[in-house]
């Protein structure tokens, strides 16, 4: 009978919950990936609007450089991650729109980031083990201190972004204008920058430097396949990112692969799925109102 | 009062000097329509009188007062320089995104301003762009959401910097008479920048041509003449009126049309030389 699956279905899911949070790593891992995907889908969602998210990417490396130095002198790596890409976000919004938006010059820096990343490893050996943590994320090792941590680096971000946001998004849809009726043009952008550098330093956390794009590019881009409505978009790219990270888990625990390989997956999937659907509704379809 | 007086103002881009010893005024109600040739310095005056960049010589009074960013009475639609390719915004919240764009905290719309969107995206013809994402129109119709916008609200001075370019001829005579009905109706002062001085010819009450560093305000029939137009492009132009059209010649050749050429190809530039026209009509022999 019918009634007969549903109960056994309804079991194997709780069987499969009971499961996953057994272990106080699960339910720390999915706390930690929960806030990280919410912040990271938000910010990531004013990147792709920006066009900035090489910049973006570039955030990332200079913040493992800063990890691995935090570990040469003995402080957490989420620390030396969040004082250099913040540094960096800084520095490069006070350059301007010049440098910011130059792939060269943040490609030659990037790579030089990488490179003092890989100086700090050599000198502070037992710190290598850590490399592979670094770069491609370890959420199941979170602890409840970690959480907290970000919880806290997610509010600030997530509060200054509230803040700027309107001249923000008039200074990225039309800096011609915006710049005309007195929007500080050059503060804006390196207030967003440092913005992004906490966003990176939070989701390098979860998924690694080298994977901080699969919560923070590809849900905002998908999101901004399927609405072209602000609200709607960051409804859209948050809960996606927040889909992409717990399922990510789930997958994992079933699989044994590794957690950022699983959210690797979804998140692209997540942007295939949602580009195919944008082209079969067809380009004008209007979209529902916030 | 009068809604604009240079008196001999002075405009620097860096260190070079645009436009030198410049002296006008202009009053209510009037269209102006702004011409020359490109690096003239049209795109650079409409930004003095916005207050992004001050006189080094001289006074400019916009409205009564020096002029200050963020004029409310002063309607903009800028030259687009920096299109994003892959902006999947939707017309409407391309709009909105100006309005009290300058305040901080988190963007919100009254119904008010919601219908003020809806009125102005009328008033141009486009409606239909309100729910398309800007990835998805052409330049014509980007165009066309930025002369909606400049619009918005009850401004008492239009400075509109090519509001023309990239769209087709259909759309282009819609904008001016959008531009024209606005000024009339409104006694809203317009300044129309262009490269064709013809399309404009029924609509502006007086020309402000520029060249060569100079300025020159007046009625059609004062400022395109032979003489003050080889002043201002510092070669020698003809000035020939057919069947209701006035063409601006240099050795034969129709100065706008070239001009026109030399912006496809360049792309929109300050910094060119100043008094060269006869060298852009080298250009492309």
């Amino acid at each position: 009978m019918d009634t007969g699956m549903d109960t056994g279905m309804g079991t194997t899911m709780r069987t499969i919950i009971t499961d996953m949070f057994a272990y106080e790593f699960m339910t720390n891992a999915f706390v930690a990936a929960g806030i990280v995907a919410v912040v990271s889908g938000i910010v990531g969602y004013f990147l792709v609007m920006r066009g900035q998210t090489f910049a973006g990417h570039a955030l990332s490396h200079i913040g493992f450089a800063g990890a691995t130095g935090a570990g040469l002198i003995g402080l957490a790596p989420l620390w030396g991650l969040v004082a250099f890409t913040l540094a960096a976000g800084v520095a490069m919004g006070a350059l301007g729109e010049r440098i910011s938006n130059r792939d060269v010059a943040i490609g030659v820096i990037l790579a030089l980031a990488l490179g003092f990343g890989l100086l700090f490893l050599h000198y502070y050996t037992s710190f290598a083990t850590q490399a592979t943590a670094l770069l491609f994320g370890n959420v199941l090792a979170v602890d409840h201190p970690m959480i907290v941590a970000l919880a806290l680096l997610g509010a600030i971000t997530l509060a200054a972004l509230a803040a700027i946001m309107r001249p923000l998004i008039f200074a990225s849809l039309q800096p011609e204008l915006a710049e005309a009726r007195g929007v500080p043009m050059r503060f804006v952008s390196t207030a967003f920058l440092a913005i992004v550098a906490l966003a990176v330093s939070a989701c390098a956390q979860i998924v690694g430097v080298l994977l901080v794009f699969t919560l923070m590019v590809g849900p905002p881009a998908a999101a901004q396949r399927v609405t072209t409505a602000l609200w709607g978009g960051l409804l859209v790219s948050a809960t996606l990112a927040l889909a992409e990270a717990w399922f990510g888990l789930v997958m994992a625990f079933y699989t044994d692969w590794p957690v950022s390989f699983c959210i690797a997956v979804l998140s692209a999937l997540g942007y295939f799925v949602c580009l195919t659907l944008s082209m079969r509704t067809g380009p004008a379809q209007p979209a529902p109102a916030p | 009062m009068s809604i604009i007086t240079a008196d001999h103002a002075t405009l620097c881009v860096g260190r070079n000097p645009v436009l030198s010893d410049v002296s006008i005024r202009i009053e209510p109600g009037e269209f102006i329509g702004v011409l020359g040739p490109n690096g003239a310095g049209k795109t650079t005056l409409m930004r003095a009188i916005l207050g992004l960049l001050s006189p080094e010589g001289g006074s400019l009074k916009v409205l009564g007062r020096t002029p200050e960013r963020g004029n409310p009475e002063i309607g903009y639609l800028p030259q687009v320089r920096t299109v994003l390719p892959d902006l999947r915004v939707r017309g409407r919240d391309f709009i909105a995104s100006s309005l009290y764009g300058e305040r901080w905290g988190l963007p919100s719309l009254r119904r008010r301003d919601a219908d003020a969107i809806e009125t102005t995206l009328d008033a141009v013809g486009a409606r239909h762009l309100a729910a398309r994402p800007l990835s998805e129109m052409s330049g014509g119709e980007r165009q066309r959401l930025l002369l909606a916008q400049a619009l918005i609200g009850t401004p008492r001075l239009l400075l509109l910097d090519e509001p023309l370019i990239s769209l087709d001829a259909r759309h282009q005579e819609v904008a001016i008479d959008v531009v024209r009905k606005i000024c009339r109706e409104r006694n809203v002062t317009v300044l129309f920048s262009a490269h064709e001085l013809n399309q404009l010819l029924g609509t502006l009450d007086r020309v402000l041509y520029l060249g060569n560093r100079q300025a020159v305000l007046g009625t059609v029939d004062e400022v395109v003449n032979a003489a003050v137009l080889s002043r201002l492009y510092g070669t020698e132009i003809q000035v020939v009126r057919a069947d209701g059209h006035i063409f601006v010649m240099s050795r034969g050749r129709d100065v706008e049309r070239v001009d026109h050429m030399h912006d496809h190809d360049h792309g929109h530039g300050h910094g060119h030389g100043h008094g060269h026209g006869h060298d852009h009509a080298h250009h492309h022999h």
